[in-house]
């Protein structure tokens, strides 16, 4: 079963929920897509890990080729081409890798080339095969690198560690999931990031359940908005300076402490029950 | 117009929490939200009348006039992001992977593909005694970066303002280098996890490869005074301006939760923030004299 876990707002604890519910599942594969931020394998700390480079197409040019008509400058809907002072320039950085300049160039006086934009990095913990894109700074889109990660065998439960936010990126990251893990925190910051990915996951008409965290005293907004809107409250995971540390630690606390283990064999089991 | 960026990297480390803070310690008449893709401050703004509302232009999307295509297949050969699938006997596209490049268009024999203009987002504009710029992606939509730059843009068009306060989104991809983009100087809101040092080392590098001056502070440092220490030992090592800690304190939640900005109470973490706003500001008049 594939899990995806999102929250729209950064650090209501993604990672603390897809990394905790891999370390439970008996043989699980971990897929870390926020390859801008990575930081599942700080918890893993995998062994074996074997790298591979994502690399994109970017356009070079044969100035003795380029006879300056510009049709490509044209053509280039992401203005990643210019001609100056008799010399067609390259900017790599807003270049889409659309191949269209290629195309329409009538003197084959442009080519691609690899440009290589960060790493999949692929490794074991224990029971769990970690997978990390990590996107290089400077570096604008890491939807290349996603893909990579998302086109690939998985080993039992495959839990997907999703960027924040709701746009393409996120969308890339959840279309093959089986279920999505919403999480929340108790604020209205929460609530409202928290709207948006449910509008995301209920377009996708993907089976959906909220993880309440950081839940401290009475007043929980996210709570509330289930509740109102009739989202299935999978767990509710207290604020807890315990937790706080380990975690903050960069360790793992299923593996370490028999009731948060409960907590995440849990909310394990329920999304495997919800998701068949 | 002076422009600080506050950024962290890592999201949820209080980045919209402080910016609230600074407006109101600054008094700034200009400020902006440029995580779009989650936009939040606008929850925490005082006396917010109905803004100036326009639709945001993205790239267009392609579509196919079904009487025209003969199903060659050419356009989704070409299409190098997978948004031309063919099903039920039609080749269609998908307008959420679609990137609006143009090539099927190009290759289509039968011109049967044409681009179409599509709506991206909303941009919101709040122009009273302050000017306050925001907006929201459209669920699923690609061209962040260009977005932030239109935020910041009807900012700087409608404010004459000394500072303007602008609240980042989390990441080091295409909206962060946007909202980078003509910044005086940045603030990182660390957090003492191990997650949140590497978050906060990445947006660093990241401030370093736009040449952006990038202060640092610590949001909920006593939560792990270990990594706190961390992160100050980075900054000496690096000669990286540090510019105070602030505690994690529940009354936060409780201000942010009544729209308020924890400044507007008086709290542990407000008074901090009082010292990083000070410390912050002393740099950023520096750099001007200098």
């Amino acid at each position: 079963m594939k899990i995806a876990v999102l929250s729209g707002k950064g650090g209501t604890g993604k990672t603390l929920v897809s990394v905790n519910l891999a370390a439970v599942a008996e043989v699980s594969t971990y897929i870390d897509c926020d390859v801008e931020e990575p930081n599942g394998y700080l918890f893993f700390k995998p062994e074996d890990v074997e790298q591979e480079e994502i690399s994109v197409q970017i356009p070079v040019v044969d100035q003795d080729r380029c006879r300056g008509c510009r049709d490509c400058v044209e053509f280039c809907n992401f203005n990643a081409l210019a001609y100056t002072s008799d010399r067609l320039v390259i900017f790599d950085d807003v270049c889409h890798s659309c191949g269209g300049c290629v195309l329409v160039c009538p003197y084959d006086a442009l080519q691609e080339e690899e440009k290589p934009i960060g790493r999949v990095e692929r490794g074991v913990s224990e029971d769990v095969n970690v997978c990390t894109g990590i996107l290089n700074t400077g570096e604008a889109s890491g939807i290349p690198i996603i893909n990579n990660l998302l086109d690939q065998e998985t080993r039992g439960e495959t839990l997907i560690d999703c960027p924040p936010g709701s746009a393409c990126i996120v969308m890339e990251s959840i279309a093959g999931a089986d279920y999505c893990i919403l999480v929340a925190e108790p604020t209205v910051f929460g609530v409202h990031n928290l709207d948006m990915v449910h509008e995301l996951v209920e377009l996708y008409n993907k089976p959906h359940g909220v993880v309440l965290n950081k839940c401290i005293g009475d007043d929980n907004p996210a709570e509330a908005y289930c509740r109102d809107q009739g989202i299935d409250i999978l767990a509710k995971i207290p604020f807890d300076e315990k937790l706080g540390q380990i975690n903050s630690n960069g360790r793992i606390a299923a593996r370490e402490d028999d009731d948060f283990r409960q907590i995440f064999a849990d909310l394990l089991h329920r999304v495997k029950g919800a998701g068949r | 117009m002076k422009q600080l960026l506050i950024l962290s990297g890592k999201g949820g480390t209080g980045k919209t929490t402080i910016t609230s803070a600074f407006i109101k310690l600054g008094e700034a008449k200009a400020s902006a939200d440029c995580d779009v893709d989650a936009p939040n401050l606008h929850l925490v703004m005082d006396q917010l009348t109905e803004p100036e509302r326009a639709d945001y232009y993205g790239l267009p999307v392609a579509e196919i006039n079904q009487n025209l295509c003969r199903r060659c297949g050419k356009c989704q050969e070409h299409c190098r992001f997978d948004a031309i699938k063919d099903g039920d006997g039609q080749y269609r596209i998908n307008a959420f992977a679609c990137e609006g490049c143009g090539v099927c268009e190009y290759v289509c024999p039968q011109k049967a593909i044409s681009l179409r203009p599509a709506v991206a987002g909303e941009l919101m504009l709040y122009n009273n005694d302050m000017v306050f710029s925001t907006a929201r992606l459209k669920m699923g939509s690609g061209t962040s970066g260009m977005l932030v730059s239109e935020v910041k843009k009807r900012l700087k068009d409608a404010a004459s303002a000394d500072l303007a306060i602008i609240d980042g989104s989390p990441g080091i991809g295409c909206p962060v280098i946007a909202s980078l983009s003509g910044v005086d100087m940045v603030l990182i809101v660390a957090e003492p996890s191990l997650s949140g040092i590497s978050d906060m080392e990445r947006i660093l590098e990241t401030a370093a490869q736009f040449k952006t001056k990038a202060a640092i502070c610590v949001n909920k440092a006593d939560t792990n005074p270990e990594n706190t220490e961390r992160i100050l030992a980075f900054c000496r090592e690096r000669d990286l301006p540090f510019v105070g800690k602030i505690p994690f304190d529940q009354n936060a939640v409780k201000a942010i939760n009544n729209g308020q900005s924890i400044v507007d109470i008086d709290c542990p973490a407000g008074r901090a923030v009082d010292d990083v706003f000070n410390n912050t500001m002393d740099i950023l008049v520096y750099e001007e004299l200098k």
